[in-house]
C-alpha cells in the first residue's frame, strides 16, 4: 500500500496545529531547574538525619523552612513526573481509548499522591 | 507505531549466495536486503561477492556492478552519484547514509545493506517516501513575503546569508528522519528532523516575512515536540548537518515569543 503524497498532505493540513506544547516544554525545564536545589536539600537533610529517631525527624519537619521546602519538592517533582510520563504515553501508547484513559489516570494518580504527600507534611508541621 | 520485534511476514530470512564465476583477487561480500511485492514471501538477505579490484570505491559502485553484472533484479534508487541528489539513501553497515559517498574501504568485513529503517518497502532498497514529501510540502518550503516587491531582488547581507549555512545544504535524503526513534513511533504526526530543519531554513531566512505563522504552524505536541534530542539525526547526516540544533532553535524562538 503506497501512500499518495497529495492525500497525505491533505491529511496533515486537515489536522492543523494544536498551537500548544511550548508551555509543556517550558514547565518541564522549569521544574527540572527547581528540582536541583530541592533534591540537594533533601539529600543533605537525610544525611544529617541519619541515625535520628522518629521524634527528631518529626521535629525537623515541623520547622517552617523544612516544611516549606518539602511542599515545594512535592509539587515540583510530581509536576515534573507528570509532564515526563505524559510524554512517554504520547510516544508509545497509540490506541486512542487506551491513550486517553492513560492520560486521565495519570492526572488522577499524580494529583491524589501529591495531595496525600502535602497533607502528610502539613500534619507533621501543624503537629496534628 | 511502536514495534519492538518485526511482524512475522517482515522477518528477514537467509537468501541466495551469488558466487563469482572466477575467484576474485580481492573479494568482498555484500549482504543485501531483498523483498519484492510480487513474490509474496518474507524478505531475505542475498549475498553477492564482488571483486574490489574491479569495482569503484563507493558502496553505490558495488551496487551498480551487482545490478549490471550479477543480478539485474536488484532494485535501488540512484542518480547523481556525488551526494547531492539524496536518492541512494539507505542503511549501510548499520548507519543511514548515501551509498554514493560511503567508501567500501571504511567498512570492515561483509557490507550489510538495508533500506531506510521503519519505512514501508516498495521493493528491495526502495522505500515509500510519499508521507515524507507530504510533510515537506506541509511546511510550505518557499519564500513568503507581504511587503511590496523591490525593483530588483530582495537583498540579504553576508551576515544574514550566513545564517542559512548548515541549513541550505540539506538534500532531503531522509537519512536523519528515518534514524529517529520518535519518527519511527510517530512518523504520521511528528514532522521529523529533515522537515523541521527545512522549516527552520525558512524561519532563519531574513527575506522571509512569514516567521510568525511558520512558528504557529509548528507549535504542536506532535509536529515539533516529539523531538526529545536523541541526536540520531545529527549523528547520521551524510552531509554533516545538525538537524537537532535547528529544532532546538525553533523551540527557542517559540518560547522567546512568550517571554
Amino acid at each position: 500500500m503506497i501512500a499518495d503524497a497529495r492525500v497525505e498532505a491533505a491529511r496533515i493540513r486537515a489536522r492543523g496545529s494544536a498551537k500548544s506544547g511550548a508551555e509543556h516544554w517550558w514547565r518541564q525545564r522549569l521544574t527540572a531547574l527547581a528540582n536541583v536545589p530541592l533534591v540537594i536539600w533533601l539529600v543533605v537533610s537525610f544525611v544529617s538525619l541519619s541515625g535520628a529517631g522518629y521524634a527528631e525527624a518529626r521535629a525537623w519537619l515541623s520547622g517552617l523552612f523544612n516544611a516549606t521546602m518539602m511542599v515545594l519538592l512535592i509539587l515540583s517533582t510530581f509536576l515534573h513526573a507528570r509532564l515526563g510520563i505524559q510524554v512517554i504515553i504520547e510516544d508509545y501508547v497509540h490506541g486512542r481509548a487506551l491513550k486517553v484513559a492513560s492520560l486521565v489516570l495519570l492526572d488522577f494518580v499524580v494529583v491524589a499522591l501529591a495531595t496525600a504527600c502535602v497533607l502528610a507534611t502539613l500534619a507533621v508541621f501543624t503537629g496534628s | 507505531m511502536v514495534a519492538f520485534s518485526l511482524p512475522r511476514n517482515s522477518r528477514v530470512e537467509l537468501g541466495r549466495r551469488h558466487e563469482p564465476a572466477v575467484q576474485p583477487k580481492r573479494p568482498r561480500e555484500f549482504k543485501v536486503y531483498r523483498w519484492s511485492p510480487e513474490e509474496g514471501r518474507n524478505p531475505r538477505l542475498d549475498t553477492y561477492v564482488v571483486d574490489l579490484d574491479d569495482c569503484g570505491p563507493m558502496v553505490l559502485d558495488a551496487l551498480i556492478k551487482i545490478k549490471s553484472e550479477i543480478d539485474s533484479t536488484l532494485t535501488f534508487r540512484r542518480s547523481c552519484r556525488e551526494g547531492i541528489c539524496g536518492s541512494c539513501a539507505m542503511n549501510i553497515d548499520g548507519h543511514n547514509t548515501l551509498a554514493c559517498t560511503k567508501a567500501i574501504e571504511d567498512i570492515k568485513g561483509a557490507v550489510a545493506i538495508y533500506p531506510l529503517p521503519h519505512m514501508k518497502v516498495v521493493k528491495d532498497l526502495v522505500v515509500d517516501l510519499e508521507g515524507f514529501w507530504a510533510q515537506y510540502e506541509s511546511i510550505e518550503p518557499w519564500l513568503k513575503t507581504r511587503s511590496p516587491a523591490p525593483a530588483k531582488e530582495r537583498l540579504q547581507s553576508p551576515e544574514e546569508r550566513a545564517k542559512l549555512d548548515g541549513l541550505y545544504e540539506c538534500i532531503l535524503c531522509a537519512c536523519c528522519s528515518t534514524s529517529c526513534p520518535s519518527y519511527w513511533w510517530n512518523g504520521d504526526r511528528y514532522l521529523g528532523p529533515a522537515v523541521l530543519l527545512q522549516a527552520y531554513r525558512w524561519i532563519a531566512d531574513s527575506r522571509d516575512e512569514a516567521t510568525g505563522e511558520r512558528l504557529e504552524a509548528l507549535e504542536d505536541p506532535f509536529k515539533l515536540y516529539r523531538c526529545h534530542t536523541i541526536l540520531n539525526c545529527t549523528n547520521t547526516c551524510p552531509k554533516g548537518l545538525n538537524p537537532a540544533k535547528a529544532i532546538a532553535e525553533i523551540k527557542k524562538l517559540i518560547v522567546e515569543r512568550r517571554l
